[in-house]
């Protein structure tokens, strides 16, 4: 889950962080009053969950109140990479003596968090060098030490006060992240300003797979009607935009369904994984998900281990009978309870597939014909 | 040989009184693994399909020799009973469980490293010496002895592709899961360096998928590999920023590209296969 930029620097604020005076609103209006109450200068950001907002036209500067009424009123409703503008964030226009970047996540290759900095911040750290990034993999018996930091902060070349600073920032960049349970957590550009390091920019993300015991961080929520209900009964549904609606057990299987689609010249419409040992009311649910989509055509791909392939087959014949179908539905069924399934399919009219190329071929043939 | 379990491997199911230890116990024992003890909290002293259940991985050890543990944890509970085998000198781990927090995963893998422990998962199928020993959750009937190693970070798609194999005679010595997770225990060099020294293994077989770095790193180990190497990858087709299921499965900043890795792969000498069922043929075909 991916907090919004106001959203990470109230958790930053709560942790000690220091961040720009500021308020998220959602009107003109509002953004001249907190403009007129900081004292301008001020900043106004689009709240988008994207980086570039700045080269998309989602960041505005305003010298007075009226200023930031009208460059919030052109920010709000605005497109910034394809998401639509319906916050902003105004805030105290910083005085910018330096800008670093500074980040937490996880490196999976090394099964470690790693600690990114560098002292040429304020740009994609992608298109810094590799010479002015500091990189260092972080032991989660040990965290973040004092030594950590001095080093850090030799290689950074900072000394004195700004120094003294970036200690105190990096431990507690690290306490969020672990406390948070936090996959990314960013500061880019952390702005040196006087002798005070401010986080102008948040980028936190949360392991979903943690949500459950992060209660106290706020909701954000940005799937699609189809993903919310797949994600309802722990399927992983992921919106595509093409016209043959998928479903396979497994994800990697599912993307490997996907890909077949496409090597035969299809547009699959979706990714639905429907994980393994899913019984038959999840798997007509999940059907019924498919069908709202209004594809052309459905394929199912099972190759049955945990999944049985007779609950496959009783759930397609019941979404069948209840709700009924009105586009073709080709099915790949093997594994475990084969035979069943089969006589079931076969009983309703269905014949099921048993190679997985020669179903995927059918189901592009059959959605062209639709076409 | 086999490469890390074998039909001497013997066998711990911990939450074995689940519905899900329970089934797969079963599944186990008529795979003819070697399960010699189970664990569940509390529920010390009753058996399950024959198996003695114990109320801590300490208590079976005191009981039995015990090589590898296998966990069917709900998540949230994962960390801790891994924490458990880890602590309690089980030599391999292998975690089930999909959904681990990745904060909890970092935490498993430090501790296994301390302690030199084998974690395979999370989020695994486990592992299968074809013939001698599986610890997991594959389909029994696919998995026939042979000589062709197998590799790879997804489960069905694996087994797609392991009945492939079988179904044009080629039997399998070892397939290992590493895991769908972004943090998992083994990675695909540790394995194909378990692959290359096995006498058994004469050509390995690497099921990946997008997202990450773990093709190419295997490839620089591929390079110097002397048995042949054929890939899969899946998610040629994945848009970028989407994540496919997989937690490690999305590409992120325009790295861990379909292309990317079959790029790498090719380079190292490695078959590459663009659907499934033509990796048998590239098998054949390698091994002349």
């Amino acid at each position: 889950m991916k907090l919004y930029e106001y959203m990470g620097k109230e958790l930053f604020a709560r942790y000690g962080l220091t961040v720009p005076r500021g308020k998220m609103v959602t009107s003109p209006d509002e953004a001249a009053a907190v403009a007129a109450e900081i004292g301008a200068p001020v900043v106004i950001k689009s709240q988008v969950l994207s980086g570039k907002r700045g080269k998309g036209g989602g960041i505005k500067f305003a010298d007075t109140p009226e200023e930031a009424r009208e460059a919030a009123a052109q920010v709000l409703g605005m497109t910034v990479q394809g998401l639509k503008v319906e916050m902003v964030l105004v805030e105290e226009k910083l005085a910018i003596d330096h800008e670093f970047y500074v980040a937490i996540t996880v490196d999976g290759a090394a099964k470690a968090p790693v600690l990114i900095a560098s002292a040429q911040g304020g740009m994609d750290i992608e298109e810094v060098p590799d010479e002015f990034i500091v990189k260092e993999h972080l032991d989660v018996c040990l965290g973040v030490q004092p030594y950590l930091c001095r080093e850090v902060c030799r290689r950074l070349g900072l000394t004195g006060a700004v120094a003294k600073e970036f200690g105190r920032l990096l431990p507690t960049l690290y306490r969020i992240f672990r406390e948070k349970d936090a996959e990314l957590v960013e500061i880019n550009p952390l702005v040196l300003s006087g002798e005070k390091l401010i986080a102008a920019d948040a980028k936190v993300t949360i392991d979903d797979e943690a949500l459950y015991r992060q209660k106290d961080l706020p909701v954000v929520d940005d799937r699609t009607e189809a993903e919310r209900q797949a994600h309802a009964l722990g399927l992983s549904y992921v919106q595509l935009d093409g016209n043959i609606a998928v479903m396979a057990n497994g994800a990697g299987i599912t993307m490997g369904t996907l890909d077949i689609i496409q090597y035969y010249g299809g547009a699959p419409a979706n990714f639905l994984d429907a994980g393994g040992g899913t019984g038959m009311e999840a798997t007509a649910k999940a059907l019924e998900i498919l069908l709202s989509t209004n594809p052309r055509v459905i394929f199912i791909n099972i190759f049955g281990g945990i999944t049985r392939c007779d609950d496959v087959a009783r759930a397609l014949v019941k979404v069948k009978q209840e709700k009924g179908i009105n586009v073709p539905v080709v099915i790949r069924l093997v594994g475990t309870n084969e035979e069943e399934g089969v006589r079931i399919l076969r009983e309703n009219g269905i014949e099921a597939y048993k190679v997985m190329h020669e179903a995927a071929a059918k189901a592009v043939e059959l959605a062209r014909a639709q076409g | 040989m086999a490469i890390i379990v074998d039909e001497k491997t013997n066998v711990l199911v911990q939450g074995i009184t689940g519905n899900q230890g329970t089934f797969h116990t079963k599944q186990m024992l008529g795979y003819g693994t070697r399960i010699v003890a189970g664990v569940s909290p509390g529920k010390g002293g009753q058996t399950v399909e024959g198996v003695p259940v114990y109320d801590t991985v300490a208590a079976a050890m005191e009981n039995h020799q015990i090589d590898a543990s296998v966990l069917f944890i709900p998540a949230p509970f994962a960390k801790d009973a891994a924490f458990e085998a880890i602590a309690a000198g089980v030599r391999v781990v292998v975690i089930i469980t999909e959904h681990i927090p990745v904060h909890d995963e970092l935490e498993i893998i430090a501790f296994a490293r301390r302690r030199g422990t084998i974690v395979i998962g999370p989020n695994t199928f486990g592992i299968v010496s074809s013939g001698r020993c599986k610890i997991g959750i594959p389909p029994n009937q696919f998995f026939v002895p042979g000589h062709i190693g197998v590799v790879a970070r997804s489960g069905t798609l694996t087994y797609e592709i392991v009945a492939n194999l079988t179904a044009n005679g080629l039997g399998q010595s070892t397939v290992v899961g590493l895991g769908g997770d972004r943090v998992v225990g083994l990675s695909f060099v540790d394995v194909l360096e378990k692959f290359e020294k096995d006498p058994e293994t004469r050509a390995v077989v690497l099921v990946g998928e997008i997202g990450g770095n773990a093709e190419e790193e295997a490839s620089l180990f591929i390079k110097k590999m002397t048995k042949p190497v054929v890939a899969y990858i899946a998610g040629k087709s994945a848009p970028p920023g989407k994540r496919m299921g997989h937690a490690g499965a999305i590409i992120e900043r325009g790295k861990g590209t379909f292309e990317g890795k079959v790029q790498a792969l090719t380079a190292a000498g490695a078959g590459v296969a663009t659907l499934p069922f033509e990796v048998p043929g590239l098998i054949k075909e390698a091994l002349g």
